[in-house]
């Protein structure tokens, strides 16, 4: 079908949507069209602008620029409701559901002209019977599963008889098993003529449920295909592009070995964790290994199995020749392996602790902060004073909370604290994940400086313009498989699209 | 219209001086209810809050009773208090209290009428532990098995209430008693005797227990590794274990330690001020700890304040009742009231008001 009749026949058009935050520009002049029954997939990295777009079509953020037109019609939704009641509803990625109150009395809350109970609760079983996703209104949200609740918010909104239903990554919390239910679903709807403009990073899905693929880059529309005929690496380069800025990097003379992994495996400790297989891994001193790979394959998994939080068999990680696998985490900070998390608020960071307590968090052990169980709180906020001098984070000083500092400092705040213990091993997971450019900057300049000084150093990311800028080699996470490391410089975007696909181990040579 | 905005740190002042302005609150609604009840709203509060402590009569009687009922309170509130701050719900106080005191009694009356000075001693030695037994049995289910401590705590204070039926009725039971339930009196055993120490004042040693317990909880929270573990346990369970915190560790920590001191103040009540095992000795100093932690802000020296703010109120509760005949029931409001104003008034500390008009959507 070409763009022209697409467009006469849309459902939903938007032309020149633009919305801009302080410092970037979430969407530049996004035009697509969502045609009635087609199920239509929005693509991009962390980052792209997805969730300002979606959010701009449900009325929660107003464009700077552009307008909508929704069956022919001028739409400008000022709020959700507005939204609602022209028939676009969305089914959030974390639900907005009270666990206390029951099926029906949460259904009820979320609509805007509820009918009375009886009537609802009749509604909400024929309903959901329809759909193929049974539904008791008397239950209690809080004993439902993950996967039933999705159930609730999806009902909620087929109650209110879309057009077009939006859903942000609505598989993510669910097992295969549902998700088959919810596909069988989402066909269902198409075939009565609703359009489902649907957000996932998983390329497997898209594939196989959508249509159309519009997929965004840096906040613009870069390229449109039919992903049935697309394998999921095609996808994969059409989100990354095929400019990746490789910037020349001196291949520094490759150390010993300073941290080996021999086919760890370790069960995810959560239900919708990702478990590790046969995890195995070199990294040398002065050498940055690029981790990529999509989100939810693995990476929390694979940073909590090397900083302790998770153990491995006994004789499958080794530091320097000795066997940490079942080490806890501070004997593995004693010997030189440092770890940062993602989540900064929570995990590596307590948020309504001062950053000289936060100091203490990871350093108390290698900055001998701490005298026969007695802190040494003096030596402490010299250290916290250190990072913040170092690392030129923005605070009024280290008596303040560590919730108090944008996400930029705190994630800088964070890096500091650990390169400045001066680790032999340094693994960081998503080092620059929602900071600022110049933050971002700083942060990977740190980590180059630190490999240059004889660390090794383990980059986990989703950013693969990251992982090419600063590591030497790389690989990819694959539902908690690796795959071999291949030298950065000269790798080209379709090895890494079957590496971060996890098909490389039958090519690679 | 009147925002609530969230500041971006808590304020210390306000966490200062909210209780202040709790206690004025509780005081003015108190006084409305007594004035409802025809009672004199004035007269009322002088009596419970200033009575106890001044009164000419009452005073000398009154005074020392106040550290005899706050120190049971403030030792087991100090230890609850490091499991609270690190999300470990110890609700069986009253229990683990119970069994301190059986232990405790028991070990002392087993050498009745011995005079040696090690019977004491050894008496707190078997309070506390049994006590640290007492909660380390939810410990240990919730390490090993991940039982829930707050319902199996709660359910050996029930376990425990039937023990303390069964030994004071029997295995206990005063051999001289003609029949009466109950265990010899302390009073007549001088060696296992937790008198007053400064005669007048109500000072026991329980007491000098509790202030060692206060100065021990604020060192170990302010200066000890421990201490700092604990509450960042509370603060980010996550962040803990990324540090390096063993959670099971924790756990028997933190109920053995509440344990123990609920175990010390048993025995010091048993061997005191009540005097002998009885059926209903335990007066619910267990629970009303469990206040007693939360009004003075899980931090020793607010629990040191509470505990003597708690104890007042009791004792200018019954003087209430003698005096004005202000039912039981009133009092306990009065006390819920304070309880309320002083959460309530949290919101303070952590949110700014602002009154504003409001932004057009």
């Amino acid at each position: 079908m070409t763009g022209d009749t697409r467009h006469q026949n849309a459902l939903l058009t938007l032309e020149g949507m633009t919305k801009a935050y302080p410092g970037v520009v979430a969407n530049d002049q996004v035009s697509f069209s969502i045609l009635p029954g087609e199920v239509h997939a929005l693509l991009g990295e962390n980052g792209a602008g997805k969730s300002t777009l979606v959010k701009m079509i449900y009325g929660l953020v107003k464009p700077d620029a552009g307008h909508m037109t929704l069956r022919g019609e001028s739409f400008a939704p000022v709020n959700p409701a507005a939204a609602r009641s022209s028939g676009v509803t969305m089914v959030f990625q974390h639900f907005s559901l009270f666990n206390a109150l029951s099926v029906a009395e949460n259904i009820s809350l979320g609509m805007d002209n509820p009918p009375d109970r009886r009537a609802l609760s009749a509604r909400i079983r024929e309903v959901s019977h329809a759909y193929g996703l049974p539904l008791d209104p008397g239950r209690i949200v809080g004993e439902l599963s993950a996967g039933e609740r999705q159930r609730v918010e999806i009902i909620r909104c087929l109650l209110q008889d879309p057009k077009l239903l939006i859903m942000d990554e609505p598989t993510s919390v669910l097992t295969p098993q549902e998700v088959d239910i919810l596909f069988e679903t989402l066909r269902k709807l198409t075939a009565e003529g609703t359009a489902i403009l649907y957000i996932s990073h998983k390329l497997e899905e898209i594939r196989s449920l959508c249509e159309h693929a519009t997929v965004l880059r840096l906040g613009k529309v870069v390229d449109t295909c039919d992903p049935r005929e697309k394998s999921a690496r095609q996808l994969a380069e059409m989100m990354v592009g095929d400019t990746l800025h490789v910037p020349f990097r001196e291949s520094a003379e490759p150390g010993a070995v300073a941290l080996a992994m021999s086919d760890v495996s370790m069960t995810s400790p959560t239900e919708f964790g990702t478990s590790l297989r046969n995890i195995s891994l070199e990294v040398r001193k002065g050498e940055v290994l690029g981790i990529g790979g999509v989100a939810g394959n693995g990476q929390d998994e694979l940073l909590a199995v090397l900083s302790g939080e998770g153990r491995a068999q006994s004789g499958t990680i080794k530091l320097a020749d000795e066997d940490i696998g079942m080490m806890h985490p501070n004997a593995r900070r004693a010997r030189g392996l440092l770890t940062a998390p993602e989540e900064r608020l929570g995990h590596s960071a307590a948020p309504d602790m001062s950053l000289t307590e936060n100091a203490l968090l990871t350093g108390s052990v290698r900055e001998k902060l701490v005298k026969r169980g007695f802190l040494r709180w003096g030596k402490t906020e010299q250290f916290a004073r250190k990072i913040i001098k170092d690392f030129d984070v923005r605070t009024p000083g280290p008596d303040n909370t560590a919730g108090s500092l944008s996400g930029g400092n705190l994630q800088k705040f964070v890096i500091g604290r650990e390169v400045l213990q001066r680790p032999d091993v340094l693994v960081v997971n998503q080092p620059t994940w929602g900071v600022d450019a110049s933050a971002a900057a700083a942060i990977r300049q740190s980590l180059l400086d630190l490999a240059h000084h004889g660390a090794a150093v383990i980059v986990i990311s989703q950013d693969l313009d990251e992982l090419m800028e600063i590591s030497d080699r790389f690989t990819a996470l694959n539902e908690g498989r690796l795959a071999d490391p291949v030298p950065t410089q000269g790798l080209d975007v379709e090895t890494i699209g079957l590496m971060m696909g996890g098909g490389e181990r039958e090519t690679a040579a | 219209m009147i925002h609530l905005e969230k500041r971006p740190q808590p304020s210390q002042f306000w966490a200062g001086f909210t209780p202040i302005l709790a206690v004025i609150a509780t005081m003015i609604a108190g006084g409305f209810m007594f004035w409802m009840l025809g009672k004199p709203p004035l007269e009322a509060i002088r009596t419970i809050f200033w009575d106890p402590l001044f009164h000419e009569t009452f005073g000398p009687y009154s005074r020392p009773q106040l550290l005899v009922k706050a120190a049971p309170l403030i030792l087991i509130a100090i230890g609850l208090s490091l499991g609270f701050r690190a999300g470990i719900w110890n609700i069986g106080a009253e229990g683990q209290y119970i069994i301190g005191a059986i232990c405790g009694a028991g070990v002392g009356l087993a050498f009745y009428p011995s005079e040696s000075v090690l019977i004491f001693p050894a008496m707190v030695l078997a309070g506390a532990l049994g006590g640290w037994i007492w909660a380390m049995i939810p410990g240990l289910l919730k390490v090993k098995f991940g039982t829930n401590e707050i319902l199996v705590s709660l359910m050996l204070v029930y376990v425990a209430e039937n023990l303390l039926a069964s030994v004071s009725q029997g295995l206990l039971k005063n051999p001289e008693g003609m029949g009466f339930p109950g265990s010899r009196n302390f009073r007549d055993f001088p060696a296992a005797y937790n008198a007053e120490l400064i005669s007048g004042t109500g000072m026991h040693w329980g007491v000098a227990a509790a202030f060692v317990a206060v100065i021990f909880a604020y060192v170990l929270l302010t200066r000890h590794m421990l201490g700092f573990q604990v509450r960042l346990t509370g603060e980010a369970p996550r962040a803990a274990r990324f540090a390096g915190v063993n959670p099971s560790r924790l756990i028997l920590f933190c109920l053995g330690t509440s344990g123990a001191l609920a175990g010390l103040a048993g025995l010091f009540e048993v061997s005191g001020p009540s005097g002998q095992v009885t059926i209903d000795f335990n007066s619910g100093y267990g629970f009303t700890a469990i206040i007693v932690a939360f009004l003075g802000r899980l931090h020793p020296i607010g629990i040191l304040l509470a505990g003597l703010l708690m104890a007042l109120t009791y004792i200018g509760g019954e003087l209430a009742q003698l005096m004005l005949g202000l039912p039981a029931a009133a009092i306990q409001m009065f006390q819920g009231m304070l309880m309320f104003f002083l959460l309530a008034m949290d919101v303070l500390s952590h949110y700014r008001i602002r009154f504003n008009k409001t932004v057009p959507a």
